[in-house]
């Protein structure tokens, strides 16, 4: 054998390992891909690089989405970290945020308490992002609270809640207790709704249900409602039989005058209604006050026993205004795009538009502030409005809420739920009821949080 | 109501519930309160009584007290063809119009169509809600703009109120002329009697004529005649009237206290008898209710404990997978469901629900066989690594459906025939899905009984199950009667999954609600003894529904619990423990 020809067979040799290499790194790369591509596909059309970058003014804005996207609050929470990173779409689509572009980084705290904590922690100190949008039950929102004040970090949370809190670092863009249940049971008891005299306070045993029954108890007490014709009761998550509870609201509501005040958390809520209505109970006998039943709720239920009963929030997805139209649209179009599951069937809800305005109020915050400086932010927060989905919202210019409008609402067959009575404009939000901690205020300019009034 | 003789094919488990049905009072139709419409000429005020115009007409007047009048004069004429007028105005869909003659009219407006791509309203009229027609005898259709809606105050739509209600004591519908005479009782106006009376003379409905008499009576209680007033008084008790309690009590309190309206001794001694009366039927349908409650409860809990009373308690696998086995029977349902609506015309699709159920049986069934071919016959004797492998398996079940059905729960719509419920006396009503399920419940264990303790194929499985080794000696396949074993009681979990979609959700997690339950019902029962989880459900759904009304909900679980934990303390083998040698099997 030539010197040559063992040259070019080395050679060859050579060429068919580097070749190998190649093939062996492309596999690799396409392996990874696809694995990002399936990660990407799962966390909803978004590949999220996990590279810790340091925050600098020109890169993109890290923002954090904290929902629940498995375990048994997945089911409402899921539509929220859709509907943010909808809106992270649409503010990148046009510019994006002091000319940079948002970055959302989406964690899964699986519906577990204290993984909310490790999460919020995580966002904060190693992503470094700007904003967190997320939680939805109040003991989640409890549970990171203390991570975001240490840090100083910045949460908007979406959902009605039951008040009490006046935290510097969250921004409450849903309903606190006097702009849902308060103007409800108001409602409820004015001629216009019924004039209702007896209330039936039913509700899942959790913090929410417990402390807004307790403010409508005194509220009810208040307005000269006798304590015999108040009842409250509660029932354990994931209860299923509601026969003897609806027997004593038949027992309750005989002499007429009577309603449900309902606080019943999720998958409790078929069951009742369908007992309710199978003992022959009629929403125009006993009405059903639920402020937990949305839309997006209902998508899941046989609603033939819903329809009639009431709810209260401050949005229906059926709420007639042109930039609603192009909410709904554009959500449904989102989902449909990114092949969520619904597709175009996805419906909105208060939540929904909630966390949907909470990025957009951000935004204009930032823009006021020219800076992601929480400190900056907040101050430059207090008093933005934005032409949210049902009408004009404005955070307050201390206290950290919302003020929204009040709509009380019928359900429809098709699961959508009908405004029956709307508050005169915005109703401003009080943190602390005037029935049950009248002495107390939320101030975050002329005092630190929570004070006491003179 | 369906006709029943549709369903005969299928199977045995129709037929029962075709007894059930059967059984079942006809439904009154629900319809609509607007009256046929007959053919007629242009003007759609024929048959109106003279006079009623001037006073439809006033309703869409400017002055309110001319409109105040119209709809005293019209409810006083306690004609029913003005209800829909009436409830139009209340409801804001009573318009002014101006027809092609230049003449003003009301009409009624409800629900738009499209047409030509504008939204359009058909024009009803007033009296009788029957479509207005032109010349040419075509319905006339006018857009948003053309006709003006009469907008009244909060003041008149609560004069408007009692009216409605005193019109629709002759509505077709038989729950809203229920509902109707209540509220007519609770406004005590006096000048309701004669229509009442009217109502009564033709009412059927044995309802209806309860809630009208007891409205009678509630507005003869303050009539100036005390002998009347004791009449009533003693009615109200007879009838068990039991809206009229409050209002009889304030008479009692007011006698008492001496402020009182009613101050003739003869009445207030007939008002007391009536308060005991009706409290005395309080008490007994009380304990009707809280008796019916326990054994729908206890007949739920047996229902989806007793598959777990096979391969539990007979075969003795832990099976953690059990409640994602009556998951998978209630998603079968969900399809069943789905299927009809897609090829059935709307009128046969409830015949979804009887076919669902020995379909949940089969899917269920096979699925367990599968799982006992494949994973469980590896694992007999190993009590740890079967509770494990099973518990595995239901979470890749519960994530297998979300990941095709969604997170979020489906919808089953009950069949109408099993919505409502049974009336038996004034305050008791059996929901009819509870009444079916106790049903399914005792066919379901007389079925297992049968086949368990008086077939032969129950003889291989009990030989089995006792001794293994020899029975295989006397030539049984253990192998074969254990996977089809296991087979039954996953079906007998599926056949649960669908009956409960009468009641709950259905969603990825609908097993978890009631798996501690099962487990805690055949072990309460004891291990192996069909007669021991009856006993069991029995006992603790009894117990719970005892509980609970005075306990509440949450204290009367902890209290079951609490229970249950102390009596397997004194009896660790259950209600009816095994005897014999190989009891420690």
């Amino acid at each position: 054998m030539s010197e040559e020809k063992e040259k070019k067979i080395v050679q060859k040799i050579e060429e068919k390992f580097k070749k190998d290499l190649d093939r062996r790194k492309f596999l690799k790369q396409s392996a990874a891909a696809a694995l990002g591509l399936a990660a990407s596909g799962f966390l909803g059309g978004l590949a999220l690089p996990k590279v810790v970058r340091a925050a600098n003014e020109t890169g993109p804005i890290k923002i954090g989405v904290l929902h629940s996207l498995s375990g048994t609050m997945a089911i409402s929470e899921v539509s929220l970290r859709d509907v943010v990173l909808m809106a992270v779409e649409e503010i990148n689509a046009a510019g994006g945020v002091l000319g940079r572009k948002l970055e959302p980084v989406v964690v899964d705290p699986a519906s577990n308490w204290d993984l909310f904590a490790e999460k919020a922690k995580g966002l904060l100190l190693q992503d470094k992002v700007s904003v967190v949008f997320g939680c939805w039950t109040s003991v989640s929102r409890k549970s990171v609270l203390p991570v975001f004040e240490k840090n100083n970090g910045l949460l908007f949370y979406p959902v009605q809640y039951e008040g009490e809190e006046c935290s510097r670092n969250v921004f409450y863009t849903g309903a606190a207790v006097n702009q849902q249940a308060v103007p409800a049971v108001d409602y409820l008891m004015s001629r216009d709704g019924g004039g209702y005299k007896k209330f039936y306070l039913l509700g899942t045993d959790y913090v929410y249900p417990r402390t807004t029954n307790k403010i409508l108890r005194a509220m009810l007490l208040a307005k000269g409602v006798p304590a015999k014709n108040i009842e409250e009761e509660y029932t354990p998550f994931h209860h299923q039989d509601y026969q003897t509870i609806v027997q004593k609201v038949k027992a309750f509501s005989r002499g007429g005058g009577a309603c449900v005040i309902s606080t019943i958390n999720g998958d409790s809520n078929v069951p009742f209604y369908k007992e309710f209505s199978n003992q022959g109970l009629t929403s125009g006998d006993v009405p059903i006050m639920a402020f937990s039943v949305a839309e997006d709720e209902l998508r899941g239920m046989d609603t033939s026993a819903l329809v009639g009963h009431l709810a209260a929030w401050n949005y229906y997805q059926s709420v007639n205004t042109p930039q609603n139209k192009k909410f709904v649209a554009a959500f449904k179009a989102y989902c449909e795009k990114n092949k969520l599951p619904g597709g175009k069937d996805r419906v909105t809800d208060d939540p929904i538009e909630a966390a949907y305005f909470g990025v957009h109020l951000w935004k204009q915050a930032v823009e006021k502030a020219k800076t992601t400086d929480v400190d900056a932010v907040r101050k430059a927060a207090y008093g933005q409005e934005f032409l949210a989905p049902g009408g004009t919202v404005k955070l307050d210019e201390r206290n950290h809420h919302t003020h929204k409008p009040v709509l009380i609402g019928e359900i429809r067959k098709d699961g959508q739920i009908d405004t029956i009575w709307k508050s005169k404009g915005l109703v401003k939000p009080e943190p602390w009821s005037e029935y049950t901690n009248p002495e107390k205020g939320c101030d975050w300019v002329d005092h630190e949080g929570t004070f006491k009034k003179a | 109501m369906r006709v029943p003789s549709k369903k005969h094919k299928y199977g045995s488990i129709t037929a029962t519930l075709l007894a059930l049905i059967l059984l079942l009072p006809i439904l009154t139709a629900n319809g609509g309160s607007s009256v046929p419409s007959p053919a007629f000429g242009k003007d759609a005020g024929e048959g109106m009584p003279a006079g009623l115009g001037q006073s439809i007409r006033n309703m869409g007047d400017e002055d309110e007290a001319l409109q105040e009048a119209a709809i005293v004069d019209l409810g006083t004429s306690g004609d029913a063809n003005i209800l829909p007028a009436l409830e139009a105005l209340q409801s804001g869909s009573l318009y002014r119009w101006v027809d092609p003659r230049d003449e003003h009219r009301i009409v009624i407006a409800r629900d738009p169509v499209d047409r030509n791509g504008e939204q359009s309203y058909p024009l009803l009229s007033p009296y009788g809600a029957k479509p207005i027609l032109d010349e040419k005898g075509q319905a006339v259709f006018e857009r948003e703009g053309a006709i003006e809606a009469i907008r009244i105050g909060r003041r008149l739509r609560i004069a408007i109120a009692p009216w409605l209600d005193r019109l629709r004591l002759f509505s077709p519908s038989a729950n809203l002329r229920e509902s109707a005479a209540t509220k007519v009782g609770l406004y005590g106006a006096p000048e309701a009697l004669p229509q009442l009376d009217r109502a009564l003379l033709t009412e059927n409905d044995r309802w209806v004529r309860t809630a009208l008499n007891e409205a009678i009576g509630l507005i003869q209680l303050v009539d100036d005649s005390p002998a009347l007033r004791k009449k009533a008084a003693e009615k109200l008790g007879t009838i068990h009237a039991l809206n009229a309690l409050p209002t009889l009590e304030e008479r009692i309190k007011s006698y008492e206290t001496g402020e009182a309206p009613e101050q003739d001794i003869a009445v207030i001694e007939a008002i007391r008898g009536a308060i005991q009366k009706i409290e005395a039927w309080t008490v007994w349908t009380r304990t009707v209710e809280t008796i019916f409650s326990g054994i729908s409860l206890s007949s739920i809990l047996l229902l989806v404990a007793l598959g777990l009373a096979i391969t539990f308690g007979l075969m003795g696998v832990i099976n953690m997978a059990h409640g994602e086995l009556m998951m998978l029977g209630a998603y079968t349902t969900y399809m069943t469901q789905e299927i009809f609506v897609g090829i059935l015309p709307e009128n046969l699709r409830d015949l979804y629900f009887p076919l669902a159920i020995p379909l949940a049986f089969v899917v269920a069934a096979a699925f367990g066989l599968v799982l006992e071919k494949s994973i469980i016959r590896r694992l007999y004797g190993r009590p740890l690594e079967t509770l494990l492998a099973t518990w595995g398996v239901s979470l890749i079940l519960q994530q297998g459906v979300r990941h095709i059905f969604g997170a979020a729960n489906v919808d089953v719509a009950s069949p109408a025939w099993l919505r409502g419920g049974l009336r038996l006396a004034t305050g008791i009503q059996f929901p009819y899905n509870r009444l079916f399920i106790i049903l399914l419940s005792l066919v379901s264990v007389f079925g297992v009984y049968l086949l368990v303790l008086r077939s032969p194929i129950g003889l291989k499985i009990r030989a089995v199950t006792q001794n293994r080794e020899m029975s295989a000696c006397m030539g049984i396949t253990t192998q074969r009667v254990d996977a089809w074993t296991f087979a039954l009681g996953s079906g007998l979990a599926g056949m649960a999954g669908a009956a409960l979609t009468l009641i709950g959700n259905i969603g990825p997690d609908l097993g978890q609600s009631y798996i501690v339950d099962s487990f805690l019902v055949v072990v309460t029962g004891g291990v192996g003894k069909l007669a021991g989880t009856v006993g069991a459900a029995f006992g603790i759904g009894g117990l719970n529904k005892l509980l609970e009304p005075g306990l509440g909900a949450i204290y009367a679980k902890v209290l079951i619990l609490l229970i249950v934990i102390l009596f397997l303390q004194g009896k660790p083998s259950g209600l009816f423990p095994a005897k014999g040698r190989n009891v420690d099997m």
